[in-house]
Formats: C-alpha cells, sequence, structure tokens
C-alpha cells in the first residue's frame, strides 16, 4: 500500500512547528501504524535526516504510552483500541493521513508526535491512591464488596491513562481521567475512606493545571481506547458535589514528636 | 450553569403557554389577561427577578467557561475533528448567542417599550403586548428571525436538559435513555410551539 503523510514536526517545545507530507510505497497491509512510521524512520534516517518522534512502550494497547491524533481521531478510526493496536488495512490504498500529537495546553509538545503527559501524574499525585498501606490480597470476601461494584471499579480501573479523552475533547478537559480514577477508588472500600478529600484535591489539581471544562459531549467516551463511560463522570459529579456541600469540616491536629 | 439552565427551561413552559393564547381566536383576551396576571402578581414580579438571576448567571457562566475551553488548547489541530459526538454539543455556546441576539431584539421590542424607555410604535399602548405582537409578526422579516431563532433554541436545548443532569450526577443504567429522550421531546415541544405562532401568522391566518 502507499501513503502520503502529513506528519506533525517540531525541532523542540519552542519550536513553531509545521506539517510536514511525506510519501511512503510497499507498506503491508497487515503492518501496524507504528511499523508504517518504522519504515519512514528508517527512509529518513537512510537519507541523514531527522527521524519522526514518537510514544510508543508495550505495542500490544495496555501501557497508555502511545498516542497519535490520526484524521481527526485520538488513536485513529478503530474503537476501542490505542494507536499500537491500529492497522494499515483500516486506511484506503493512497490515502493521504494527518499525524498530529495531543492538543492541550497541560499536555505541552516536546519534540514531533511527543507530548509531556506529566499533568495527569500530578492529578494522581493529588489523590489517586488510599494512603495505607491495604496489604496483600485478602482472603474471598473477607471485605464484602457488592459484584456490581467491583464490576464498575474494575471498568474504570482499565483507564491506562493516554490522554484520548483530553485530546479528543473540544474542550480539552481531562474530565474523563480524573472521573475513571475518582470512580475506581470510590466504589471499593478500601478507597471510600479517603472518597470527599480525593474528589476535591483532584478536580482541583486538574482545573488548576489548566484542563478545560466538560460540556458534556461525550466524544471521550467515543474515543477512550478502554471505552470507559461517562457514566463515571457523573459519578464524578455527585462524589464532587457531596464533598463540597455534605462533606465535615475537616479537623486540623497538629502532631509533636 | 446547570441549575440556572434547568430553571430557564421551566420558565419558557409558562412563557411558551402565554404566547400559545395569540392564536386563540379571541381577539387577544385570553393572551392580555395572561399577560396582565404576569405584569401584577405580586409573586410573578419576585420571580422575574430571579428570571433576570438566572439568565445572568447562566449566561456568564456559559460565556466563561467556553472562554477557559478554548485557551485550555492554545494550538489548535491542523485536520478537523471526526470524533462522534452527541448532536449540536459541539456549539452550545454558538447556540446560546443566537438565543441571546434574539433576547436583546424582545428586550428592545417588549420590555423597553413596557418600562418606557423606548417609544412605542404610532396607536399602540405601551401596555398593549397583543397589538404590539401582531404587528411584529405581520412582519415576514421578523417572523423570520423569530422563527430561526426558535430553531436554534430547539437544538440549544435538546443537548441542554440532559446534559444538564448529567452534570448534576445524574446518569443511570435504566434512567438516562428516558432522561435522553424526554430532552429531546422536551426541545422539540418547546421550539415547535414557539415556531408554530409564526408559521400560524404567515400562513394560516
Amino acid at each position: 500500500m502507499n501513503f502520503t503523510l502529513k506528519i506533525w514536526r517540531q525541532k523542540n517545545a519552542a519550536d513553531k512547528g509545521g506539517l510536514v507530507t511525506y510519501t511512503v510505497g510497499d507498506i503491508s497491509a497487515d503492518s501496524s501504524f507504528f511499523e508504517m512510521l518504522d519504515q519512514l524512520n528508517q527512509l529518513l534516517i537512510g537519507k541523514g535526516e531527522d527521524p519522526v518522534s514518537f510514544d510508543h512502550d508495550c505495542r500490544e494497547g495496555i501501557c497508555g504510552t502511545c498516542s497519535l491524533y490520526i484524521n481527526g481521531r485520538p488513536h485513529g478510526p478503530l474503537k476501542g483500541t490505542t494507536t499500537c493496536q491500529l492497522h494499515m488495512r483500516s486506511f484506503r490504498n493512497g490515502e493521504t493521513i494527518f499525524v498530529e500529537p495531543w492538543r492541550c495546553g497541560a499536555f505541552p509538545v516536546i519534540k514531533d508526535l511527543i507530548v509531556d503527559r506529566s499533568a495527569f501524574d500530578k492529578i494522581i499525585q493529588a489523590g489517586g491512591y488510599v494512603s495505607i498501606n491495604s496489604g496483600g490480597i485478602p482472603d474471598a470476601n473477607t471485605i464484602a464488596v457488592p459484584k456490581p461494584n467491583a464490576d464498575a471499579a474494575f471498568d474504570a480501573a482499565a483507564c491506562i491513562g493516554c490522554g484520548a479523552c483530553v485530546a479528543s475533547c473540544p474542550n480539552a478537559s481531562a474530565t474523563l481521567f480524573v472521573a475513571a480514577k475518582v470512580s475506581h477508588l470510590a466504589l471499593l472500600p478500601q478507597g471510600r475512606v479517603e472518597g470527599e478529600r480525593r474528589v476535591r484535591k483532584m478536580v482541583e489539581t486538574m482545573d488548576h493545571l489548566g484542563f478545560g471544562n466538560c460540556s458534556n459531549t461525550y466524544a471521550c467516551e467515543a474515543e477512550c481506547p478502554k471505552e470507559i463511560t461517562v457514566a463515571n463522570i457523573a459519578r464524578m459529579n455527585r462524589e464532587f458535589l457531596a464533598a463540597k456541600l455534605f462533606a465535615d469540616k475537616e479537623k486540623q491536629v497538629s502532631f509533636s514528636l | 450553569m446547570a441549575l440556572a439552565g434547568l430553571f430557564l427551561s421551566a420558565f419558557l413552559v409558562v412563557h411558551l403557554s402565554i404566547n400559545l393564547l395569540l392564536m386563540a381566536d379571541d381577539g387577544g383576551k385570553a393572551f392580555t389577561a395572561a399577560a396582565s396576571f404576569m405584569a401584577t402578581n405580586p409573586f410573578i414580579r419576585i420571580a422575574e427577578v430571579a428570571l433576570f438571576g438566572g439568565f445572568l448567571i447562566h449566561m456568564l457562566f456559559g460565556v466563561g467557561v467556553s472562554f477557559r475551553n478554548r485557551m485550555s488548547r492554545p494550538v489548535r489541530y491542523q485536520h478537523k475533528s471526526r470524533s462522534e459526538t452527541s448532536p449540536m454539543s459541539r456549539y452550545m455556546v454558538h447556540t446560546g448567542i443566537i438565543v441571546f441576539i434574539f433576547l436583546v431584539l424582545h428586550f428592545i421590542d417588549f420590555y423597553c417599550i413596557k418600562i418606557g424607555l423606548v417609544a412605542p410604535p404610532a396607536g399602540i399602548e405601551r401596555h398593549d403586548f397583543y397589538s404590539r405582537s401582531m404587528l411584529l409578526f405581520s412582519d415576514k422579516g421578523y417572523s423570520g428571525i423569530y422563527l430561526i431563532c426558535f430553531l436554534f433554541l430547539g437544538f440549544h436545548l435538546n443537548h441542554a436538559i440532559q446534559a444538564a443532569f448529567q452534570t448534576m450526577g445524574l446518569n443511570h443504567s435504566k434512567y438516562t435513555m428516558i432522561i435522553k429522550a424526554l430532552s429531546t421531546t422536551y426541545a422539540v415541544i418547546v421550539a415547535g410551539g414557539f415556531i408554530t405562532i409564526p408559521f400560524w401568522f404567515i400562513f394560516l391566518r
């Protein structure tokens, strides 16, 4: 197969950057999108040019490292998959393919197609954890967890933190990501304990980092490679409203050793 | 914004019910009675203050949030988005601005005349909303603008009602489908109801 590629090239964070057109030929329909980019990079290296930089790691859709905004959609045209699971048979022979980095003020471009997603780490650091060591795997049914809660928590925990929700959202909002993290912990007994503080801190951090606000377009749900639903956003909103309106004031305790 | 929006949605139903009286074949008796009730009832007078507050909050939050949302993506994509979204949800601020433009015209045409800021057209008393409405709807240009604005209000409402429930955390595997259906039904009835009036004036009267 032959393709015309329009790829975003940007030397560094300070560079303005722009789309550069490349043509690639003799691409197997069964090669992955990244294998096609690898072939392009071999050509560029052969010509002494700078290869295209892009993020990738596991190449099997579980690590959340890959990104790429392909023809107006994060992770390309397939539903429920990451870029590394995308194959060239999903495109027409001779098609022009636009490849851009995730676009969000909180995700600055580092080089070409690589963006800095450490804003997500800062959100997790604000509260996406359980403060105490909750120990090893307890005996089954030692702590009762309703099956629907366990299922919903597991579905939310499937979030790989790739940032496709932010990339697809017309407002560059990280709401689905935060909602998935808030949900998966709030639904389980160990996470429930710090639920109120967690949702407040995580939402405040998300706002502070410059992500947009959710306007319920549901583009995130349509593009999430792990098919996280917006029901999690409603759960986070409930948690947030309850925490803001009804949570008791936290006691300020001073410790002295 | 969601709460203010739902409050405004309740107001629209009241306004539509009164407007539909324009089509009653009684020389405007029912419409005038309803309009004078709205103008004199003390509870309605208090509700009007809340209504202005509701509009203000909804608009300020809407514009503020849209501005912040635009700022959160300083460099735009080169390729147009192909992500599937809830119908018209991307254009809430645009449809909102169209409704706002209508609101300004409406304010000048009725409220400003009522309170005496703008002189009423010759031969019409400033509290005579019926004659004023008749005169405006007999103008095809005005009726056309009215029709288009309410069509966009319909698009706005179709997304808005179910989005307000989602924002307030009401999403349920059984009830969200019902809320979405009711949201669309409400939008069709309210926008359709308002649009019926200029249609009736232009084609049926």
